[in-house]
């Protein structure tokens, strides 16, 4: 269990940030420059608050007149960079921080890099690094790890080569403070989500909540808004599952094979609304839901929140289309999803 | 074969040992006067530097003679030292000294260099993965400082090696205990009939010179292979 809450002046950017962050993955979203990067530093003790409070399991990290050094900490961090240590091999670079007598061989298993344990860090490539350093701070068994947008220096293949390498550490059972500003990896991995804006704390509760909130999505922008669904997957034909998700059962491609959970972000522009049960469509989603929320954007956009048994979706639509169909909150409606609006991106295994 | 007196093979036994003991004494202070210099931050930083470079910018003669005032056996260390057994004034001990305190300068400012060029990103990560302070210097800072650390020790080594004016002064120069390899150079140039002996610890100079450096070419690029990780 980790509760924080910090003050840091630095020239004219304040973070102020109270959190509270439990077992799971808890990921802090938000723009760059929006102090995520600060706020990890705080935590690891690289970066010293103004003022505050840092506990850690019943222990104080910082209180003002403590300051543990990062070294007594606890926390393993994983840095935007793989920062390796270019003088040892993958296997010293693993066990750097791991009690003496550890065994390195199940966290290299887990993360796919048993056979680099005798390379040298020079010769990995960018996402062997960044597994060899998420693998080492693993083994330093921390009682929380930080991971620092560590797919940034990735580009988007291989992220997603990365991406279900970290959904697999999840089952680690170490609580994750998870730092990014891409949605789409927010919303794969993180059980509790913390919106981060100019220092401070926008909104902060379980990841589903939060990305089908309305408000956070004005926040967001709208391409990066979208509702998060999950369940069971049952298998299907011709490439496809359904996921029996809490707004309804799902066709969508891209599960990885034998997952028997699923995890889906279906983007708020790739929903389309009808007053009609659409026929003679291909898309192969059609679901009743009930608008439940409407809320203006800047420019032509409305974003609607559509309710269905416990769950919920977010959809982008026009001003104009909702005049043309009268949409307004209360009112009974079909939201079409295509299965190819469920990128292969947005789709992962949940635990 | 070069027939060389007697004393000159003395004198290059004795430089051999007086540079040695200076490098490998003045190695560890080094070090840490370095690492102050490249990563600490507090005051007097300035002033340490400058101290540092005192023996570079100084005339020899004039750091002998700081030298003498301090260890003679009526200045301040002297005499608390002599007494004891462990004077420096006209000892090959003393002539370490005087070398190892010109030497020091080019040793500390080739391994400042090193410490500043590693990435303290990784002393970060090193600190993260539960590592104190000095297991972070000896484990990380120092392996990648390694080849500029063998640099500082090449220059030192060779500074010390070829001391004159500071030595001549301090300990003046007693055959078997002071001569070193320039004053038995010097010496030489003061005898009539020294011309060869002279030419032999000439050749000897440069050969040890040359040898130093060739060594360090040859340890460097491997040193900086194994830290780049290939």
């Amino acid at each position: 269990m980790l509760e924080v809450a910090v003050t840091r002046r630095a020239g004219d950017f304040t973070l102020d940030v109270t959190l509270a962050a439990a077992s799971g993955v808890t990921a802090v979203f938000g723009p760059s420059g929006a102090g995520k990067t600060t706020l990890a530093r705080c935590l690891a003790g690289l970066a010293r608050p103004d003022a505050g409070r840092i506990v850690l399991d019943g222990k104080v990290l910082f209180d003002g007149r403590t300051n543990l050094a990062p070294h007594r900490r606890e926390i393993g961090y994983v840095f935007q960079e793989p920062r390796l240590f270019p003088h040892l091999d993958v296997e010293r670079n693993l066990l750097y921080g791991a009690p003496r007598g550890a065994d390195p061989s199940d966290v290299a298993e887990m993360l796919g890099i048993a056979p680099l344990l005798a390379r040298r860090p020079g010769g990995l490539s960018g996402g062997e690094a960044a597994r060899v350093a998420i693998g080492r701070a693993l083994l330093r068994r921390p009682k929380l790890l930080i991971l620092d947008e560590p797919l940034a220096a990735l580009d988007l293949r291989r992220r997603h080569v990365v991406l279900p390498w970290l959904e697999r550490l999840r089952g680690a059972g170490i609580p994750m403070l998870y730092i990014s500003h891409a949605i789409e990896e927010v919303a794969r991995l993180a059980d509790t989500l913390v919106l981060l804006k100019d220092g401070r704390v926008g909104h902060a509760g379980p990841v589903a909540d939060i990305l089908a909130d309305p408000l956070v999505a004005a926040d967001l922008g709208p391409e990066q808004a979208g509702a998060l669904l999950e369940g069971p997957v049952a298998p299907g034909q011709d490439g496809l599952v359904t996921v029996r998700t809490a707004v309804g059962a799902m066709q969508v491609a891209g599960v990885p094979e034998g997952a028997r959970h699923a995890r889906l972000r279906v983007r708020a522009e790739d929903v389309i609304v009808a007053t009609e049960m659409p026929r003679g469509l291909s898309a192969l989603n059609v679901l009743p839901v009930r608008i439940a929320a409407m809320q203006d954007e800047h420019g032509p956009g409305v974003m609607l929140r559509l309710e269905a048994g416990r769950g919920a979706l977010l959809a982008r639509v026009t001003r104009r289309s909702c005049a043309a169909l009268g949409l307004a909150v209360g009112r009974d409606v079909w939201a079409v999803v295509k299965t190819s609006g469920v990128a292969r991106a947005d789709v992962g295994t949940a635990p | 074969m070069i027939r060389l007196p007697p004393e000159a093979w003395e004198a290059l036994l004795l430089s051999l040992k007086v540079s040695a003991t200076a490098t490998l004494l003045s190695l560890p202070l080094a070090l840490w006067v370095a690492h102050l210099l490249a990563r600490g931050r507090f005051r007097g930083r300035g002033l340490l530097d400058a101290l540092v470079h005192l023996p570079l910018v100084l005339p020899p003669v004039v750091t002998g003679y700081a030298l003498l005032l301090l260890f003679s056996r009526a200045g301040p260390i002297g005499g608390v030292l002599e007494p004891l057994g462990f004077g420096l004034a006209f000892r090959w001990t003393g002539a370490a000294l005087a070398a190892g305190i010109m030497g020091f300068p080019l040793m500390v400012r080739a391994i400042r260099q090193a410490i500043e060029a590693v990435d303290p990103k990784l002393e970060e990560a090193a600190a993260t993965l539960g590592a104190a302070p000095v297991r972070v210097w000896a484990t990380v800072t120092l392996p990648l400082a390694a080849p500029g650390v063998l640099a500082g020790v090449t220059l030192g080594f060779a500074k010390a090696f070829g001391e004159f004016g500071a030595t001549i002064t301090f300990v003046a120069s007693i055959p078997g205990e002071t001569r070193t390899l320039p004053a038995a150079i010097y010496a030489f140039l003061q005898v009539p009939d020294g011309d060869a002996a002279l030419r032999g610890l000439v050749l000897i100079a440069v050969a040890v010179a040359v040898g130093a450096v060739l060594a360090s070419n040859w340890l460097a690029p491997r040193i900086a292979a194994r830290v780049a990780g290939r």
